[in-house]
């Protein structure tokens, strides 16, 4: 059987190690290698799609497992589930076309007067570090062993925390102090909820991480809730769900934009892959219990995260904002239990990546040229830059969830079922999508239509490379709008057995039901 | 009453579609052909994308002809086509498939119809326009998601179509979207119509969560009743006044004139805004089962006909006086539609004012046209001799609209008042003369309008000389001039569109006997009342240039739209403006000081964080109660709902 998940994991790696022996200098090469290697990924990821089989009855395919630390029982476990598999994809699909937007960002900083003498070499070390990146995602995804899991999670901080703490705007070192410290305070409630499991496991047993195992243990409600809280405050804060939220903006501000992009398209999903993943299936009294407190928190999410976007002038953090409010309703979705939540909350998080990645790459490219994130320092840009435009409004449409495109599907399916069973934390979260129609609306306004300014009259129009860095994103929400089936038909199975192991069944239509008992 | 209920109830059968109806997608599939190609070419196809764009309306109307003819031929006149399954989740299960019936046919003629009138029209409207290949690609995703909207088979493909035409809407007010107001009419329509898709939404969440369906077929067939049937009832209510402009969903319609005429004429008069009478004509099977959700929209379109033609009586901007008029025209199309029984009249309607009102807004677009898009009544006077047949045309339609016999509206609006008393009781008579007196206003307001733009003395600004129109405007207008003369006769007294329609809207319901010769009688005398009352003001004496100040407080009101738009501001946008700028404050100062202290405190502190935290005690105090309110309130609503 070939060991796809280990391979998709070291591409990656051979791809920086390539870059790091190039000499420096050669940006291009530089370039061409990262994008390169991201393409390897992207291919081999598809052909491993296409081997997945969302009917089998095994819950992690492609799976490997190694003895690592005997002593503590510790594996290198790898394996993919639907959920698993639809958010790997994400990755393979966001990094090329992450390389092809940042693809001059590099250099354009060392333009800059107050750049760093050795700025030559940022660029070897800038797509390397992305690589690096990559390799580390992949792997939180796919790690079927829990301290493999935390390993990774942990790792992950480590690249961006350079990229951002080297490469981003003016208040960087602040934003990546603010990502780390947050992350690592989240990490530690992990490590301790894991060890907490290692030692509970242990009692019963030979101690293990091995996800499979722990999902069998029968632990007593005190535990559960304490372990519950360690993985789901981590997860929330890596979501961010309100109230964890706050570093959100800073890092998604000051990062360069393709690691915004990586930042709150995948870093972020892990939270939510979290919760579907590790805090439903190993406490599932725990989760049952504290779901009324995830809904609420996550429905408080969405309408606060949408008027803060409203009351944001620099278009990042806007941005950032509106991904506060996208994951209450991922929140909302992973806590509702039914299958319909479900599965719109893993469709939330591909659509979420592609349509926040399509919003973030689009907003650098007007950044890029206006050289300010300030929305009122843009008036009437669409007559100058028409293509530029035109694509900051259809992304703008899919932050929105305009049926026809993806993220529409992923919304509904979380409201429609969510409404079964918390019907008024529902009404409050669909009043949401009036507030997105206003502040994607009001940002195209005072940015594109309205009179051009005299400064930006002559602003250049998007080139070939940005629009061939847009259209895929577009392309697959288009698709995923009009036929997302093949994305649901993988991600059926697996929430299907989240729910299972949560103790959730849908609930049956109540007239229908009343109907049938009355006759 | 529970008779009828059960019978529309009952009576859901779909059959396959064959033959020539076997390829009903090529209807949806044409117009967006067209957007797309024109979308992707840009500037290479202003030449040849205009004609591309019509021709492909053209072809689709055509085919639609041809629909017309297969399903009259067929013994069961409702045909389903699957195509292909769209979200399958468990139990939620939506195909995307279309339905042809007697009630969508209508619509897909209409649509399709008047689109090509106004796909012709706009060639000469827009020939100067160097963006008029982006306006054809718009009107033709229109077309598209309009016929989406129509042809839906279930209430979630409805809602595309439904979010399609607010798009369209949207990009084709803004299409001069460097002028400020046309940019923020855009923005109004669109947020006006997502407040109603809210209701839209939780209808369907509603019909999935009782009745484990959102096909047409199967929440028609379930025999959804009480409860559920109101529940659902007002929240597609909702939905249909945000997207037909009706109260109190209606301020966003006369701002939406921002957008070229043709524009106006298509989706702001004839189509997009009737969509709501669409939906809920659509669910008779949900709200004959629900007295108290028709009583609703039969109060909706009172209220709303009233209020529109109050302020359209106001107005000296042509095209707002216009949309006015429509939102009080559809107000009477709802009252209709909310009546049992009387939802036939309210599709005639429907039509004949599809015809009529997309006749008198290109013959505004032609006034216009000929004066440098001038659109304030106090400068016009005296067109008849300068436009004759603009005149011409624009005269049938306002014989229409005053429902003087034989023309259209005499058919559709007689019938909706003598629904209105039929229902009997101190509503029916109430709503009855609501709906007379509202008759009699009409003609007042558009006789103003008549005599101000056509007749008089010439109050024109210096150096304009107005033309009468080139044939592709004055050849629309024609043909809906004709429709608007004898499309009330051809389908009104011949039972033609109530027979056809039956099989969908289920039987007429006789209420009460009522004189109809009388009924109408009345009512003209009525519309003679206002018509010459308006002869008298504005036709014997001058029209001053600047609106009269000293007025009563009513007309101040009506300059307002009766305060609509203050009131929206005042209860929902300033509250909205200042609550987020107090958490903007509190999110940067607060939850952001207090976590950043947290994590100082625990993380051994980086002097960075140290420093944030100094001084902001208060405002965490203040951001630690907000959050404990915030958190305690959702539990709350959490478990209430649970």
């Amino acid at each position: 059987m070939t060991p796809w998940l280990t391979i998709l994991g070291v591409v990656p790696l051979v791809g920086a190690l390539l870059i790091s022996l190039l000499p420096t200098g050669r940006d291009l090469l530089t370039k061409q290698v990262a994008l390169g290697t991201s393409l390897v990924v992207l291919v081999l990821t598809i052909v491993m799609c296409a081997q997945f089989d969302a009917s089998s009855g095994d819950r992690f395919q492609f799976a490997q497992s190694y003895d690592w630390i005997r002593t503590f029982g510790v594996h290198y476990a790898v394996g993919v589930d639907g959920i698993a598999l639809v958010l790997i994809a994400l990755i393979a699909v966001l990094v090329p076309v992450v390389l092809l937007a940042s693809w001059d960002d590099v250099e354009s900083l060392s333009d800059g007067a107050d750049a760093p003498a050795a700025s030559r070499k940022s660029v070897k070390s800038f797509f390397a570090l992305l690589l690096v990146l990559e390799t580390m995602m992949i792997g939180v995804f796919a790690a079927t062993d829990v301290f493999l899991f935390y390993v990774f999670f942990e790792a992950m901080l480590i690249p961006m925390y350079f990229l951002i703490g080297s490469y981003g705007g003016p208040k960087r070192s602040y934003a990546a102090v603010k990502f780390l410290l947050y992350s690592l305070f989240g990490g530690l409630l992990m490590l301790a909820a894991v060890i907490g499991l290692y030692v509970e496991s242990a009692k019963v047993g030979t101690g293990t991480f091995s996800f499979e195992a722990l999902t069998k243990l029968e632990l007593s409600h005190a535990t559960q809730g304490w372990l519950f809280l360690g993985f789901f405050i981590a997860f929330a804060i890596k979501a961010p769900l309100f109230p964890f939220h706050t570093w959100l903006p800073d890092a998604g501000a000051e990062a360069p934009t393709g690691n915004a992009i990586l930042l709150v398209g995948i870093l972020d999903k892990v939270g939510t892959f979290g919760f579907l993943r590790y805090c439903l299936p190993l406490f599932p009294w725990a989760a049952r219990e504290f779901a009324p407190y995830v809904i609420a928190l996550s429905v408080i999410g969405i309408i606060y995260g949408a008027l803060l976007a409203m009351g944001q002038k620099d278009m990042k953090r806007l941005v950032s904002y509106t991904s506060v409010a996208h994951f209450g309703y991922i929140g909302l979705g992973c806590f509702a239990f039914t299958t319909q939540a479900g599965t719109g909350a893993v469709l939330y998080m591909v659509n979420h990546g592609l349509s926040t990645g399509a919003l973030f790459m689009v907003i650098g490219f007007l950044i890029n040229r206006g050289k300010s994130r300030l929305v009122g320092d843009y008036s009437g840009i669409a007559k100058a830059a028409p293509k530029l435009g035109a694509l900051f409004f259809v992304s703008g449409l899919s932050a929105l969830a305009l049926p026809g495109l993806s993220t529409f599907v992923s919304e509904f399916l979380v409201l429609v079922g969510s409404f079964q069973r918390y019907p008024v934390a529902t009404i409050i979260a669909t009043v949401g999508i009036v507030l997105a129609a206003l502040y994607i609306l009001l940002t195209y306004q005072r940015t594109m239509q309205g009179p051009l300014s005299a400064v930006h009259a002559t602003m250049k129009d998007l080139n070939v490379r940005e629009v061939a860095a847009l259209a895929p994103l577009i392309a697959l929400m288009l698709f995923l709008g009009f036929y997302p089936k093949p994305v649901t038909d993988i991600v059926n199975p697996a929430v299907k057995v989240t729910m299972q192991d949560v103790g959730a069944h849908d609930p049956a239509p109540t007239d229908v039901a009343t109907a049938a008992e009355s006759k | 009453m529970a008779d009828v209920a059960v019978l529309s109830a009952q009576k859901v059968t779909y059959v396959p579609a064959t033959g020539a109806l076997s390829a009903l997608w090529l209807l949806v599939v044409l117009p967006a052909a067209g957007a797309v190609v024109l979308l992707l070419s840009g500037r290479a196809s202003a030449k040849w994308g205009p004609y591309l764009a019509t021709g492909l309306v053209g072809s689709a109307f055509v085919y639609a002809l041809v629909c017309f003819f297969s399903l009259k031929g067929l013994g069961e006149r409702s045909v389903d086509l699957h195509l292909f399954s769209w979200i399958p989740v468990a139990g939620f299960q939506v195909d995307a498939g279309l339905l042809l019936d007697p009630l969508s046919m209508t619509f897909v003629l209409l649509i399709t119809g008047v689109g090509l009138l106004i796909h012709v029209y706009s060639l000469g409207y827009m020939e100067h326009d160097e963006r008029k290949h982006t306006f054809f690609a718009y009107l033709n995703l229109f077309i598209a998601a309009m016929l989406i909207l129509v042809l839906g088979n279930s209430f979630l493909a409805l809602y595309v179509g439904w979010e399609g035409v607010g798009l369209a809407s949207y990009l084709l007010i803004a299409f001069w979207y460097w002028k400020p107001e046309a940019a923020t009419a855009a923005k109004k329509a669109f947020i006006a119509n997502r407040v109603g898709d809210v209701g839209l939404s939780l209808a369907i969440m509603v019909m999935f969560t009782r009745l484990g369906t959102t096909s047409f077929q199967g929440v028609f067939g379930s025999g959804v009743h009480g409860g559920t049937a109101t529940a659902i009832g007002l929240l597609l209510l909702l939905g249909a006044c945000g997207k037909s402009g009706q109260f109190p969903l209606q301020t966003w319609l006369p701002d939406a004139m921002e957008g070229p005429t043709p524009v106006s004429a298509l989706i702001h008069a004839a189509t997009m805004v009737t969509a709501g009478v669409y939906l809920i004509a659509r669910s008779t099977p949900v709200f004959s089962a629900s007295p108290d959700a028709q009583t609703v929209v039969t109060i909706i379109g009172a209220v709303t006909l009233v209020i529109g033609c109050l302020i359209g009586c106001a107005y000296d901007d042509i095209k707002k006086v216009l949309a006015y008029s429509t939102v009080s025209q559809i107000g009477y199309m709802f009252l209709a539609v909310g009546i049992p029984g009387a939802g036939a009249f309210a599709i005639l309607h429907l039509l004949t004012h599809g015809f009529f009102k997309a006749c008198m807004f290109l013959s505004a677009g032609s006034v216009m046209h000929g004066m440098g898009d001038q659109v304030d009544m106090r400068r016009f006077g005296g067109l008849r001799k300068a436009m004759p047949w603009t005149f011409g045309c624009f005269t049938v339609g306002w014989l229409a609209i005053l429902g003087v016999p034989p023309f259209a509206g005499f058919f559709s609006k007689d019938k909706i008042i003598e629904s209105a008393f039929a229902m009997g009781g101190t509503r029916g008579t109430i709503l009855g003369i609501v709906a007379l007196l509202g008759a009699g206003i009409t003609a007042f307001y558009m006789t103003r309008l008549m005599v101000m733009t056509f007749f008089g003395e010439r109050r024109w600004t210096d150096g304009q000389h107005p033309h009468e129109s080139p044939w592709t405007m004055l050849g629309p207008m024609v043909v809906l001039a004709v429709g608007a003369a004898f499309s009330g006769l051809l389908l009104g007294p011949t039972h033609g569109l109530q027979d056809w329609l039956r099989p969908v809207l289920g039987e007429e319901v006789v209420h009460r006997e009522v004189n109809a010769t009388l009924v109408s009688l009345v009512t003209l005398a009525v519309v003679a009342l206002g018509a010459v009352y308006a002869w008298v003001a504005y036709g014997t004496k001058a029209v001053p240039l600047t609106p009269p100040v000293a007025v009563t407080p009513f007309t101040v009101a009506a300059r307002k739209n009766l305060y609509f738009d203050a009131l929206n501001e005042s209860l929902l946008m300033r509250p909205g403006q200042y609550l987020t700028r107090f958490l903007v404050f509190v999110d940067n100062r607060g939850i952001d000081g207090a976590v950043s202290a947290l994590a100082a405190g625990i993380g051994g502190g980086s002097g960075r964080l140290r420093r944030l935290q100094t001084g902001f005690v208060r405002s965490y105090a203040l951001s630690m109660f907000g959050g404990a309110l915030l958190v305690a309130g959702a539990l709350l609503a959490v478990r209430l709902g649970q």
